[in-house]
């Protein structure tokens, strides 16, 4: 958490990292910044979902729809931070040649869409037998 | 002109160019979440709350396009293109935040 805030204003000053360490090949600067864009799509997903979820399931009760499009919508908040935090952080290892950072992210990025998933069934069966 | 960089060599994995593309599907997905954005907006009933909702929906999906194209812009001019400037990589996250946060509000 508090890497978390000292990359942050890193997030909005671009000089403090090109003053570090050195250039790298264009290319893993390039990988670097796909990499943070498939993170910001996914982020775009999640927020897709949550506006889908709020739209196209009006019979659910108000409490269901709310909170599983809230999820989602958190979830995307959550995933373009992280997208931008891990590239900074990505780039500031590949300047200074450490090896790229670890992530538990993807991994509790999944089981959050995970137990969306089953919540989704669980609503489904019950609104099917009601 | 992404074949050969200002060195002349030759690039085999076309960076630039899937670079490129990669901020074009993100436009897209940008583009679809704007749409369902904007439409429940306006979902019951237009009225003047729900149509400035969608004029702040379109207004950060031009934010999103706008850093979009000025990246492609960088990339696809000749020689070896700039890293990405960590205030365009903030500002794209930021508006795909921004969309979230408005959707929270409409959702809510």
């Amino acid at each position: 958490m508090i890497d978390f805030a000292r990359n942050l204003r890193l997030w909005f000053a671009p000089q403090e990292i090109a003053e570090e360490g050195r250039t790298p090949d264009y290319r893993f600067s390039l990988a670097n910044e796909r990499t943070f864009l498939a993170w910001l799509r996914t982020a775009l997903a999640l927020i897709g979902g949550g506006f889908a979820v709020d739209q196209f399931l009006p019979d659910l009760r108000w409490g269901w729809r709310v909170g599983l499009a809230l999820a989602l919508l958190a979830a995307g908040v959550l995933c373009s931070l992280r997208a931008v935090n891990h590239w900074v952080r990505c780039e500031r290892a590949m300047r200074r040649g450490e090896d790229l950072p670890v992530s538990r992210f993807p991994a509790l990025l999944s089981l959050a869409v995970a137990v969306v998933a089953v919540a989704m069934v669980v609503v489904v069966l019950v609104r099917g037998n009601a | 002109m992404s074949e050969a960089g200002a060195s002349g060599v030759r690039d085999p994995g076309l960076q630039p160019e899937r670079t490129r593309l990669a901020w074009r599907r993100t436009t897209l997905s940008a583009t679809v979440v704007a749409v369902l954005a904007g439409k429940s907006a306006l979902h019951d009933r237009p009225s003047a709350a729900g149509i400035v909702v969608c004029a702040l929906f379109g207004a950060l999906w031009m934010a999103f396009l706008a850093v979009a194209h000025r990246r492609i812009r960088t990339l696809t001019s000749d020689g070896i293109p700039p890293a990405l400037a960590t205030h365009h990589a903030t500002a794209a996250a930021l508006c795909a935040v921004a969309l979230a946060a408005c959707g929270a509000a409409l959702v809510l």
